[in-house]
């Protein structure tokens, strides 16, 4: 009789600690959104929204150099280059830069812009109003397109960093790719319905 | 005290090699589970050897780039989850049931599956190397987005890592259940030997880390092939993300592998000192709040990922907040052997060379957790000597101290001390060659997890290859230290150590009977 009682004293316990596991299991996979959720609002993953400008002067007794570069991810051939690779700014100056997307194949996709800085603690810096890289864009086929980011070197700006480089890697989004031939088809398939 | 009475009950029980495969018996379990470790030790230990030939000179020599990183990783998954960890679950089967006054583990059955579960997993490990690209060449991390672009070795090797941690989880239910509800009669929580507990809390991590890990490794394998983008940056996921899932199992998991080390040198210590444990309760609640802690500082393996400079100074403090705790244990040990009538026997000997070298690897992690310092050896040999002070001469050499400790009770015989002695006295001398001077070549700057290397490390590197190839050998050695006292080993005294008072000791015959404690020694008094 003892031996019973143990038995399902035994079997509880193990069930408890099932769920347990199964718990954690699913902890994991809450620590997707979880973390997402925790850098927006400690604001380490804003590289996507519009920066808040307060008011600055411009500092026109420096000058900082800003390079630029970009990348592109995918198999499809397409390119994007920035027009100025270098500028001299002075802080709290609005600064326009543009980058160029070329894409000479007959592939439409959809592809986001990803910002990265060197010093990497200059991104804090680097106050944009406006961005290519705030959306998604649609890219068409055989499209050359000028990209534009407007931004503010904040006065703040550490004395020993005299060099800011601007870099951005395209992605093309997965799964939106298609060609302009089956556009035509799509169109007319929707049309016939 | 329970005679070796007569245990031919009328069940037939299988014989040879079906003895082993259908056996729910924990002892039985308990060897199966430390010979199968030990010979993932072994394979483990040849790949590091391959390891250490290529960086023997610089240059590349012996094996291909490629075939250097794949070594790299399955020497650590190897190491991790088929020879540490399973080498203590060994203990736990063997030990724990004898020393509560139990006589078996809660769950018989699951325990045996727990543990045929390890082979398949190892051999998807090694059988991996033959997979089309060979093995996953991605560190034992397994970093997104590497992972992604690995060939079919990479899945092999996350099932693998499914199947171990379903055994672990299995295994820990099992002795949390053992030892919250099978304790003989007046064996309170309090009065549990220090080994127990250590396991008990040892489990608790194993159940709520596991299963993260095994999420981490399941999104890598949807992200590989059903489409979804936990990691991938094209498709909106992030790889830092990966580091976090994976390193909130991971630093868990380094605990994981100490905690029962430190179990292991809480009996073996005050044994050979003659002297109960000092500050038993204080042992019980620093093991708890390491393990507490252990949840809350994963991400100091990240400084370089570029985090929030105060999520930096927090990571930083909280890590060294572990040191306290971690103090504290080292602190009793001394103690304990502080005018205690202390002797010298191969597992004492073990266990000074963990608390010599464990101490050592503690103070580097402290260096390590201090972020600017940890910005410039991130990534360094600094960090291999690091991780090989606290797994190798910590958690290893327990090992070695409990096998020693405990070899006559499971076996019945005497290893040959002096061969012993021989074993520890060659194991301490060739780790510190191999591993010491990879702290000269981390502070120099040299990466890990690099097949060739700049010339000026040439020196360093060639010492701690003869130092690897004298520690392989060395344990060829304890092979044979072991063969001989199971074949020939001089008949074991019934308490072969004067200073032993747990249960198995005090209370069952030596050899320990295969079944034992059917009726729970009753220790209210
Ligand atoms: C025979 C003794 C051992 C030798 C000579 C040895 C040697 C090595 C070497 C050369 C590396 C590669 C370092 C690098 O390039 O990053 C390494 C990595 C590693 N070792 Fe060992 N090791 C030994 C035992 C162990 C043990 C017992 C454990 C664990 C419990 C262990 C865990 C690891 C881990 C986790 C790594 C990191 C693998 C990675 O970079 O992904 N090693 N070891
Ligand atoms: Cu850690």
């Amino acid at each position: 009789m003892k031996a019973a009682n143990l038995d399902n004293q035994n079997k509880t316990l193990l069930r408890k600690l099932v769920v347990v596991a199964l718990v954690m299991f699913a902890f994991g996979y809450a620590m997707v959104p979880l973390y997402k959720k925790i850098c927006e609002v400690t604001g380490v993953y804003d590289l996507i929204k519009p920066d808040e400008i307060v008011n600055t002067q411009i500092d026109k007794s420096r000058t900082v150099v800003m390079e630029f570069d970009a990348n592109t991810r995918s198999q499809v051939g397409w390119e994007l280059v920035p027009v100025e690779v270098r500028m001299n700014v002075h802080p709290g100056e609005l600064v326009h830069a543009t980058f160029r997307l070329t894409n000479p194949t007959d592939t439409i996709f959809d592809a986001q812009a990803i910002p990265s800085y060197g010093p990497q603690h200059a991104a804090q810096y680097v106050k944009k109003l406006e961005c290519f890289c705030f959306t998604q864009q649609k890219i068409n086929a055989h499209e050359t397109r000028d990209f534009s980011v407007v931004f503010v070197i904040d006065p703040s700006l550490p004395i020993d960093v005299g060099t800011v480089t601007l870099s951005y890697t395209m992605f093309e989004i997965e799964g939106t790719r298609s060609t302009v031939d089956s556009t035509v088809e799509v169109g007319f398939r929707a049309f016939k319905s | 005290m329970e005679a070796a009475h007569d245990h031919n009950h009328d069940h037939h029980e299988p014989t040879g090699i079906m003895r082993y495969v259908t056996t729910t018996n924990h002892k039985d379990i308990g060897s199966m589970y430390l010979w199968f470790s030990f010979m993932m030790f072994l394979v483990g230990g040849v790949m590091a050897l391959v390891i250490r030939a290529e960086l023997f000179q610089p240059g590349l020599q012996v094996v291909e780039p490629e075939f250097f990183n794949q070594m790299t990783t399955l020497h650590g998954l190897i190491m991790v989850f088929g020879a540490i960890m399973p080498a203590f679950v060994g203990f736990a089967n063997w030990q724990i049931p004898m020393m509560i006054g139990a006589p078996d583990m809660a769950f018989p059955r699951m325990n045996n599956w727990s543990f045929w579960l390890l082979p398949p997993a190892g051999i998807l490990l090694m059988g991996s190397l033959l997979a089309p690209g060979g093995a996953g060449g991605v560190g034992w991390t397994m970093y997104a987005p590497l992972t992604i672009q690995q060939g079919m070795g990479m899945d092999m090797m996350i099932f693998a890592i499914h199947i171990l941690g379903m055994s672990s989880i299995m295994g820990s239910i099992n002795i949390i259940t053992t030892i919250l509800n099978m304790r003989a009669p007046g064996m309170t929580m309090m009065k549990m030997p220090l080994f127990v507990w250590t396991w008990l809390i040892t489990a608790y991590l194993l159940v709520a880390s596991m299963p993260v890990l095994a999420g981490a490794v399941t999104m890598t394998l949807t992200d590989r092939h059903f489409g979804t983008h936990f990691f991938n940056a094209a498709g909106g996921g992030d790889p830092v993300l990966y580091q976090h899932i994976f390193w909130f199992f991971g630093h868990p998991e380094v605990y994981i592998i100490a905690i029962p080390a430190f179990g292991v040198i809480s009996e073996v210590i005050p044994t050979f000192s003659r002297k109960p444990l000092f500050g038993y309760a204080s042992m019980v609640y620093a093991t708890g709040s390491i393990a507490i802690l252990s949840f809350l500082v994963w991400a100091h393996h990240m400084y370089t990922v570029g985090m929030p400079v105060e999520a930096q100074l927090y990571y930083m403090f909280a890590t060294m907040l572990i040191a306290i705790p971690t103090g504290v244990k080292v602190f009793n040990w001394v103690a304990t052997m502080w005018k205690g009538s202390m002797s010298f026997e191969t597992p004492m000997l073990f266990a000074q060379g963990f608390l010599f070298l464990f101490t050592i690897g503690g103070f580097t992690g402290i260096v390590l957790a201090v972020t600017p310092i940890d910005i410039q050896l991130h990534d360094t040999y600094y960090v291999v000597a690091h991780f090989h002070y606290v797994m190798v001469a910590g958690a290893l050499f327990a090992a070695f101290a409990g096998v020693y400790y405990w070899l006559p009770k499971w076996i019945g015989k005497m290893y040959d001390e002096r061969l012993g002695k021989i074993h520890f006295w060659l194991s301490l001398t060739f780790f510190n060659v191999t591993f010491f001077v990879q702290h000269f070549l981390g502070l120099a700057g040299m990466p890990r997890r690099i097949p060739d290397y700049a010339l000026q490390f040439a020196d360093w590197n060639m010492v701690s290859s003869i130092g690897a190839f004298g520690f392989g050998l060395s344990q060829v050695f304890f092979l044979y230290v072991l063969l001989k006292a199971i074949r020939s080993g001089e008949k074991a005294p019934e308490m072969p150590w004067e200073g032993a008072t747990t249960l198995e000791w005090t209370h069952l015959p030596t050899p320990a009977p295969y079944h034992s404690f059917e009726t729970p020694p009753d220790l209210r008094s």
